[in-house]
């Protein structure tokens, strides 16, 4: 396929490796920030391959991981309290204090799946006496398609249509794990979609305040290698800067037209990190003039009181790369993909998922 | 869950703003909202049922020519 085989290419991935294992010498641990990144090196076994000085970690990079159980028990209420509710796919089986939305779909709540949001506007279109109510999780690169809906129902005069939200943003969450200083980091391999919204710009202050390289990756073998690459140059040569190197998709500047529609219906606000706690300006909640589509405002639902995490899942310190999933005491034991425990593990693009899915004996 | 795959836009109805995008066969529909440039031909990057960019192929070649210059492998 087009832009995709290229970055494929074996015999220069295995070339991109000796040549990073060639100019490489300091210890050098990088965190990829984002789930699909996590997905993609463990898949091509890149982890694997890498010199021993070099570590890769995985970072706060999952939408659905980084939901906090107090936001999963409140979806939950207003989906029970008579609505149709909407959510993407990845949501239904991560568990809530009490149950997820899957169980509560099996036993009769009206959830149903959507694909886009446009999907769930389409489903309140065709059911006017029924509330719509989209369940809005995900980052930069999702925050455009919610408030294109926003804006979509408006033009159209739908107005049983509105969203739960608790869309997030990367660069605070970034600030915040550093500023915990618990990670010895060398560099960022930034997220690639996230960016091609919000561009590099963003992460400046990484480089500027942290001294820690920053590099925007594409998704495939070759992207993630090359990457690499670049942030072991920087490390090598005492560098910080921000480069790009998805440079296919993503700008300096990022997609200004997508920026325009996430400020027109969204501003930030402090949101709840599952295993980093509150994180200042880190959120995004729907602006005044579109408060008549946020749920929360709404729907007056009674939430019962949130449980804390399960017994000995690790989850938050995954979250925080401090940990790695195998370091987990329930890890592949007591928590699988067909038995999760914690969000990491439901998730596709969850750290433990990935690290399980694709195991190397 | 971000899809790296780029497919080609083989149709668009301006006023609706959906696009239909071919990935090597398979055909899926995305709002063009975000990339109201894109045209008949252009490679998208899609998320969500949205295009969020259109593919750069210049810089595209150019990352790889900067691959293969950096592994020093002939043209």
């Amino acid at each position: 396929m087009k832009y995709l085989s290229e970055f494929r290419d074996p015999v220069l991935a295995k070339k991109l490796t000796q040549s990073i294992k060639e100019i490489s010498r300091r210890k050098t641990n990088l965190m990829e920030v984002c789930g699909t990144h996590t997905v993609a090196i463990s898949k091509s076994g890149i982890r694997q391959v890498m010199p021993e000085n070099i570590t890769l970690l995985s970072g706060p990079g999952c939408p659905v991981c980084v939901t906090a159980n107090s936001d999963l028990d409140k979806a939950i209420a207003i989906a029970k309290s008579g609505v149709i509710f909407t959510t993407f796919g990845d949501m239904l089986k991560v568990p809530s204090s009490y149950s997820s939305l899957g169980e509560e779909k099996t036993v009769g709540v009206d959830i149903r799946v959507v694909y886009s949001t446009l999907d769930a506007l389409k489903i309140a279109e065709e059911n006017p006496d029924r509330d719509v109510v989209f369940y809005a999780v995900g980052f930069e690169t999702t925050a455009p398609t919610i408030a294109i809906s926003l804006m979509e129902a408006e033009r159209r005069g739908i107005k049983n249509y509105s969203i739960y939200c608790v869309h997030k943003i990367v660069p605070p969450a970034i600030r915040a794990l550093l500023d915990l200083g618990e990670l010895g980091l060398e560099g960022f391999i930034c997220p690639g979609h996230v960016s091609a919204i919000i561009g590099s710009d963003p992460y400046q202050f990484i480089t500027d305040e942290y001294q820690i390289p920053c590099v925007v990756a594409g998704f495939e073998p070759l992207d993630i290698l090359q990457t690499i690459y670049m942030l072991v140059k920087q490390v090598e040569d005492g560098e910080a800067k921000v480069e790009i190197q998805y440079k296919r998709s993503v700008s300096p500047e990022g997609n200004k037209i997508a920026q325009e529609m996430m400020d027109k219906v969204f501003e930030t606000a402090d949101a709840e990190w599952r295993g980093i706690g509150i994180i200042p300006g880190s959120g995004l909640k729907v602006r005044e003039d579109y408060s008549h589509f946020d749920a929360e405002k709404r729907f007056d639902v009674d939430v019962p009181p949130t449980k804390p995490d399960p017994p000995g899942c690790s989850c938050g310190e995954i979250l925080r790369g401090i940990k790695f999933p195998y370091d987990c005491q329930l890890f592949g034991q007591a928590c699988t993909p067909e038995r999760p425990i914690g969000p990491c593990m439901v998730s596709s693009e969850g750290c433990c998922a990935a690290y399980y899915r694709y195991r190397r004996a | 869950m971000c899809v790296g795959v780029p497919g080609k836009i083989v149709k668009i109805d301006k006023e609706s703003q959906m696009a239909e995008v071919d990935f090597e066969g398979s055909t899926r529909v995305a709002g063009l909202h975000m990339v109201p440039e894109a045209k008949l031909g252009d490679y998208v990057i899609i998320h969500a049922g949205f295009a969020i960019r259109t593919l750069n192929e210049e810089e595209a070649k150019e990352t790889l020519k900067l691959l293969e210059d950096l592994l020093e492998i002939p043209e």
